[in-house]
């Protein structure tokens, strides 16, 4: 029974397969692609890395915040809003957006 | 069923002890950020996001239970980081600990370098138990005395008080990284030290804190050309001249500072070649090394990468002599690990005394141990269910076939939010430390 199911798969479905199962790694990368069609080609170049370099909140400048009201009015943002590839940086914070401040300091629990 | 210990295939862990909250609703200061032991082992610090170092100290064996090696208890604790802000980027530098390295001890006092993001403070913690009394102008609570009731003259003594234990900042190391710091290393000279960010290296004096010296650089003219970042550095455990660093492309770079005083050049670089037929858009990200750790001897370096420790043999650059799968099962789980930013965890990895073991976290609260010698290697897990005293840690195994056997947890079970990042291992004994996200764990073989 099993010799009439594998003569009827074709060529394609078993290179597929093959792929799969050499490759569990592109198998993600299709689904992540699926996803995401606008991510970049190039994952592990300088848009992650600036991202990376970036670290940490930005906090409210009013000046930013006002160039870049204005620079919206001009020109028409794209539209995807979460993309992998922005990077952080570009995210002018709105007075909304900002963390809570922090508590005051206590001791560590650890040493409790 | 046998653990992974230093050169016996029988080790088993035991549980000992678990400091910190029992609630699960965690704090973000309470995150630990860094373990370590410091040289002899007797002492145990802890960094967290707070910003606070809490030291613990063994208690000496006790005749009553010789089944056990000593218990850590609280030493010292203090604030070593407070947040800061930086005016001109409008960016806020977080209190979080990302490193404590001790320096051997040279006296009573005992010293550690601590650093946040961009700034690393130099610590003395020493003991004081005696305290002068018997002074003339003042009293015993500090008050000066009426000078009328001053009659007679005395010399005052030092008597006995209750251990206190002090911490004071002796050097704060500041300005000198651009981008934030992740790694520091002591030289074995003693006396210097290093500290990397993501584009650069800089050599210290620790007595002098206004100057460093630059001995690594890879910051390109043009930012947009930037394809890796400096992600861990250690110096040579022996060699003064010689420390290495890692990348976000997989690669480790060796360098001899006799060579010149900027390092940019390599003596040697360690790369494991690619099979360009595999290579995948995770490929880059998941090959970063997130940790690089010279074995005590000095012969070997281990590094972590996001799904397996490699041991390198520092006489042969073109691949590791070992490699350790530390959880395969996620190879087919990227996409999702990419989308929640867990691709981009950081692990750390450590060496047991005599370089035969090595131990590195994983998700659900798993920690792996690989036996080099006996090719073994075992799953135990941190948890406040198997934490009665002394009881002997059961190896866990996580099922990857359709099958799932009994005791074994599947894949799409782990807890992703449960990460072990930070682990340390006592010098000389089988002690270990492992941090959940706010509590630590001590773990010692089991003595007969």
């Amino acid at each position: 029974m099993s010799e009439e199911v594998d003569g009827t798969r074709t060529a394609e479905e078993k290179q597929e397969m093959e792929d799969k199962v050499i490759s569990p790694e592109k198998a993600e990368e299709a689904k992540l692609k699926a996803r995401y069609p606008n991510l970049g080609a190039k994952p592990g170049g300088s848009d992650l890395l600036r991202k990376r370099l970036q670290k940490g909140p930005k906090y409210f400048d009013s000046g930013d915040y006002n160039m870049a009201k204005a620079k919206m009015k001009n020109k028409q943002l794209p539209s995807a809003p979460t993309e992998k590839t922005e990077i952080t940086g570009g995210h002018i914070p709105t007075p909304q957006d900002l963390p809570q401040r922090k508590t005051s300091i206590v001791a560590s629990k650890l040493a409790g | 069923m046998a653990g992974a210990g230093g050169g016996n295939s029988d080790v088993q862990w035991c549980f000992s002890q678990v400091k910190g909250a029992i609630d699960d609703d965690v704090a973000e200061a309470d995150i630990i950020s860094t373990v370590e032991f410091n040289h002899s082992g007797e002492l145990l610090a802890t960094g967290d996001k707070g910003g606070r170092v809490v030291i613990f100290q063994q208690e000496p064996e006790s005749k009553n239970q010789p089944q056990c090696r000593g218990e850590y208890n609280v030493y010292s604790t203090f604030q070593s980081h407070e947040p800061e802000f930086d005016y001109l980027k409008s960016l806020e530098i977080e209190e979080k600990i990302n490193k404590i390295r001790w320096l051997p001890q040279k006296n009573a006092a005992q010293f550690l370098l601590s650093t946040n993001d961009k700034t690393i403070k130099l610590w003395k913690i020493s003991e004081r138990d005696k305290r002068p009394e018997g002074y003339n102008l003042k009293e015993e609570d500090g008050r000066y005395r009426d000078l009328n009731t001053v009659t007679t003259l005395r010399v005052p003594v030092f008597r006995p008080m209750d251990l206190m234990v002090e911490a004071s900042p002796r050097r704060v190391f500041a300005n000198a990284h651009t981008y934030h710091i992740n790694s520091i290393s002591v030289n074995s000279d003693c006396e210097t030290y290093l500290s990397a960010d993501d584009l650069r290296i800089n050599l210290w004096n620790l007595e002098i804190n206004d100057r460093s010296f630059n001995i690594v650089d890879i910051k390109p003219t043009n930012m947009e050309e930037l394809t890796e970042v400096i992600t861990a550095a250690e110096f040579h455990p022996n060699q003064c001249n010689t420390f290495v660093y890692s990348s976000s492309k997989g690669t480790i770079r060796l360098c001899d500072m006799r060579a010149s005083a900027l390092c940019d050049q390599h003596a040697k670089q360690f790369e494991e070649p690619e099979d360009p037929n595999n290579r995948s858009f995770f490929s880059e990200i998941i090959s970063s090394i997130s940790d690089v750790k010279f074995s005590h001897s000095g012969r070997y370096m281990m590094t972590r990468d996001y799904l397996s420790v490699k041991i390198w043999d520092l006489n042969m650059e073109s691949r590791p002599v070992e490699t350790y799968q530390v959880h395969e099962y996620l190879r087919s789980k990227l996409c999702s690990l990419y989308e929640n930013d867990c691709i981009f965890d950081k692990f750390e990895c450590c060496w047991n005394g005599n370089d035969s073991v090595v131990m590195t976290g994983s998700y659900n609260n798993f920690f792996r141990m690989f036996d080099r010698g006996y090719r073994q290697d075992v799953t135990l897990e941190a948890s406040r269910e198997n934490s009665k005293p002394r009881s002997v840690l059961k190896p866990r195994k996580v099922s990857t076939g359709g099958k799932r056997k009994k005791d074994e947890i599947s894949v799409d079970s782990l807890d992703f939010n449960k990460k072990i990042l930070h682990t340390a291992w006592h010098p000389l004994d089988n002690i270990i430390a492992v941090a959940t996200t706010n509590n630590l764990y001590i773990f010692q073989e089991k003595l007969n």
